[in-house]
Formats: structure tokens, C-alpha cells, sequence
């Protein structure tokens, strides 16, 4: 099971409170992540990525284990405390602006 | 008893304003889709409870929201816009080539009779129809691939397709206009289109008659008399009597004729409604007065209109989107500031009310007269 931290605007835009749970099969990426989560809430396709998995918008941000994982590859495993549900994946509303 | 509905679209939301026939007393609704830019929300004439809102922000892009219950509920519709085939370039600020760039939807035109069939005008500069109630969406070509399309150059807020007007009289003739090409036509649907800038003279452009490259920032008519349509230019405001095939000057005795807004009173097609602005560098009234001028002649004469609007100490801007009239009688004529102002009028303009005074800046007002 895996954790996803959306962001406020996205939240509200999926009716979700708190985390989402997603179960993901096989190998546990940003990729088969993202997928999972726009299966389950297709109102999120092209506003964390483009359409049909396209790029990382710009100003949305990957975090997991304190790490930035936003430019790595989107088919690069996650970490192993995400895949085991330790610890959550946060899609983050990068800081922009002054 | 017949009521109006007005709908507000800002920079932090949606806002829904209802009253009855007398336009006194407002119920407002809102912030629908709070904390998103809402650039336009509109409703079909076919089905007055069908609504469509473009919401978009620069950290998820653009969504397009509909409610089939007149605003007190919404839906997430489609929100893929992918431009057809390959999309080639367009000029830059700089003048070199710039790759067509889908950024939001700055305005949606349901048709006149199928309450599923509405199109988009989007930035950078192109026409998208859905005829599945917004769930899908096709560009139109035939626009963004007129010959003139690599020529083309955003104004300063981009380069967006803001004014679609469908002609009531000649089905498949339709108007969209863009800042800055200018202004097009199509007679066919919009499977193709040519520009209708003919009398149009720009100060700013090399060619000041050029084909294309006009910084036109709104078209208008009245459904009654659809051969007429009036256009607030960056400067000039215009008028063309044969369905754009040429344009004349009618700014007369405006103080200035820079401008966002123009819309024509809903039964009298000769009175028209602009909101002067000080200047292309200065985006606010004049004197600090908040003024709107009508002309009853069709334009070239002018009359302020500022009861009940602030007469100093007032430095708003009103965009282009942001007028709308109703169908009541007398016509009701409504307009948005980017203070978050919504005023209005039950008198044609002679006198006015803030509905609202203290909304997130104003991007667009639309209202609906209903039964």
C-alpha cells in the first residue's frame, strides 16, 4: 500500500481528506504511482503531469524521505520505505512567487 | 417573476449573483473553485443551467468545470487541449519563432441552440469545440493554421483567443478575435477563417493597415442586427456595418479611446457601452473616475456615465471580459473591476450599485436573464 500526500488545491479537487492509499503493482515508481493515482481520480490528469503521463508540471514538486525526487527518473524505483507504506509520497505545490 | 444571474469569474474563484426582476438585492454565492483564476464562466442559451468555467493556476494548469444546475453544484470536465497535428510556431515577443504553447482557456462561447456543443478560445491562440457537454475537446484548425499563424505575436497578456461570437442570423458564421492578430471570420463553422482587420490602424505595429497583427481586445454585437459589430481596440474604438469586411472609427468625443470592454444594450442595438481607460501605460480610469460612456447613435457620440461609480481616487482597471448586459426591461448593465467590484446598473447606465465591492480581482462577468 502506498501513501500519497496531495496538495490543498488537489485535495479539494478530489474530494479527498488526508492521505490517499493506492495499491500499485509491480515495481513501485513515480510513474506506476502517478498512474494508480489518476486511475483512481482521473480528474488529476494534467495537473500534476501532462496528459497520457507527459512531464512533471513545472511548478509541482516530488518529495519522499526528505528527498527531492522530482528530477529523477519517473521509471527509477521509489524508496523502500515508500513502497512499504512507511512513509508517504508528498506531491507538493512548489513555493513560487514573493 | 424573471430574475438575473450573474456570473463572476476572479482571480481567486467563482462568484454567482442572483436577484429578482428589480436587481436590488443580491444573494451571492461563492468562492466556487476558491484560490484558482477563473478567466470565464458562461452559461448556454439553449439551457440556462448549463454552466461551463474555465479554472486554471500556474501550479495544475486548467480545468473546465461544468454545473448543470444553474452554479450550486459542478462537475470536472475535460481538460485535454491538444492542439492538431503538429503545432509550429509563432512569433515571440522577440520575434523569433516560439512553439504553440497550450497555456489556459481564457474564454467559452456555448453555441446558441445544443446545450453540449461549447467552444474555448485558449493561449496561446487557438479554437477548441466540445459537443459532448465539455467532456472532450477538438481544436478548429482551420484558425491557428491561416497563413498569417507564424506571423503572430501575444500582446502583453499573452497571446489569447478572448472574443468568440456566434452570428445568430447565418448559421456557420462565427467571429473570434486575438490579441495580437486581430480579428477573423469564419463562414463555415470555423473549419476556416480569413481576418477582418480591414480599417483597422494600429500605431506600434510596422505595417499600421497590416492584414493581421491588431491588438484588438474586444468584439460585440447585438443578435438583432448582426452585420454590426463594435470593437474596443488597444487605441480606437471601432465600428463595422458589413460583418467586419471593413471597420471605421467611431471613438468621437471619448476622453481616450484605450479600453478593454465593449458590449450594445440588449434592445437597442444602436447604444453601446465602453469603459475609457487612461492609456496602453496607465490601465486605469482617468482622473481617477470611474466612468462608463454609452452612445446612443452607435457610437461617435458619447455620454459619461459615473452616478453611483466613484468619481475620485478611483484607479481600477475593467477587462475585457468583465461587461455584461442583461435582457430585462430597462437593460441591466454589469461590469467587474480589478478592485473586485462588481457594479450595477437597472437603468441602462444612467445609474449604478456595487453588488459587491471587496471580490479578488475581476477577470470576467457574464449574466443570464432567466424566466
Amino acid at each position: 500500500m502506498i501513501r500519497v500526500v496531495l496538495p490543498a488545491h488537489l485535495r479539494t479537487l478530489t474530494r479527498v481528506n488526508g492521505e490517499v492509499e493506492l495499491e500499485v503493482a509491480g515495481q513501485v515508481t513515480q510513474r506506476s504511482v502517478l498512474d494508480a493515482l489518476e486511475a483512481r481520480y482521473p480528474v488529476l490528469r494534467g495537473t500534476i503531469r501532462g496528459h497520457d503521463g507527459g512531464p512533471r508540471r513545472a511548478f509541482v514538486r516530488f518529495f519522499a524521505c526528505e528527498q527531492d525526487l522530482s528530477h529523477e527518473r519517473p521509471d527509477a524505483p521509489l524508496p523502500e520505505a515508500v513502497a512499504t507504506g512507511a512513509e508517504p509520497y508528498l506531491i507538493v505545490g512548489a513555493m513560487a512567487g514573493g | 417573476m424573471s430574475g438575473v444571474r450573474v456570473l463572476v469569474g476572479t482571480r481567486k474563484g467563482a462568484f454567482v449573483l442572483n436577484s429578482d426582476g428589480k436587481r436590488e438585492r443580491w444573494d451571492v454565492s461563492g468562492p466556487h473553485f476558491a484560490g484558482w483564476e477563473i478567466y470565464h464562466v458562461k452559461g448556454s442559451p439553449a439551457d440556462p443551467d448549463r454552466l461551463f468555467a474555465s479554472q486554471s493556476n500556474g501550479w495544475f494548469g486548467q480545468l473546465i468545470q461544468r454545473s448543470d444546475d444553474g452554479g450550486k453544484t459542478w462537475e470536472p470536465v475535460g481538460n485535454k487541449f491538444s492542439y492538431d497535428g503538429e503545432p509550429g510556431t509563432h512569433q515571440w515577443y522577440d520575434g523569433t519563432p516560439h512553439p504553440w504553447e497550450f497555456a489556459r482557456v481564457w474564454h467559452l462561447e456555448p453555441a446558441l441552440d445544443d446545450p453540449d456543443t461549447v467552444y474555448a478560445g485558449v493561449e496561446d491562440a487557438g479554437l477548441f469545440r466540445s459537443a459532448d457537454g465539455g467532456q472532450s475537446w477538438q481544436e478548429l484548425p482551420g484558425l491557428r493554421g491561416h497563413d498569417s499563424g507564424p506571423s503572430w505575436q501575444p500582446g502583453a497578456g499573452g497571446m489569447c483567443l478572448h472574443t468568440i461570437i456566434l452570428d445568430p442570423s447565418a448559421p456557420g458564421r462565427m467571429f473570434a478575435a486575438i490579441s495580437a492578430a486581430g480579428a477573423f471570420r469564419s463562414d463555415d463553422a470555423g473549419q476556416t477563417w480569413r481576418p477582418v482587420n480591414r480599417g483597422l490602424h494600429s500605431e506600434g505595429i510596422p505595417d499600421e493597415d497590416a492584414e493581421v497583427g491588431h491588438c484588438v481586445h474586444r468584439i460585440a454585437m447585438h443578435p438583432a442586427r448582426p452585420a454590426v459589430l463594435y470593437m474596443q481596440k488597444h487605441w480606437d474604438v471601432m465600428r463595422s456595418d458589413d460583418s467586419g469586411e471593413s471597420w471605421h472609427e467611431v471613438s468621437g468625443n471619448l476622453p481616450t479611446d484605450f479600453g478593454f470592454p465593449i458590449d450594445v444594450h440588449a434592445h437597442e442595438p444602436d447604444t453601446v457601452y465602453v469603459v475609457p481607460i487612461t492609456s496602453d501605460s496607465l490601465h486605469y480610469p482617468p482622473e481617477g473616475k470611474l466612468r462608463v460612456y454609452r452612445s446612443r447613435t452607435g457610437g461617435d457620440d458619447w455620454e459619461a456615465l459615473g452616478t453611483g461609480l466613484p468619481q475620485e481616487h478611483c484607479y481600477v482597471n475593467v477587462l475585457r471580459d468583465a461587461m455584461a448586459v442583461d435582457s430585462l426591461d430597462a437593460c441591466g448593465v454589469y461590469f467587474g473591476t480589478t478592485g473586485g467590484q462588481v457594479y450595477a446598473s437597472a437603468d441602462a447606465g444612467d445609474s449604478w450599485a456595487p453588488i459587491v465591492r471587496d471580490l479578488p480581482a475581476v477577470l470576467s462577468v457574464e449574466v443570464q436573464t432567466l424566466p
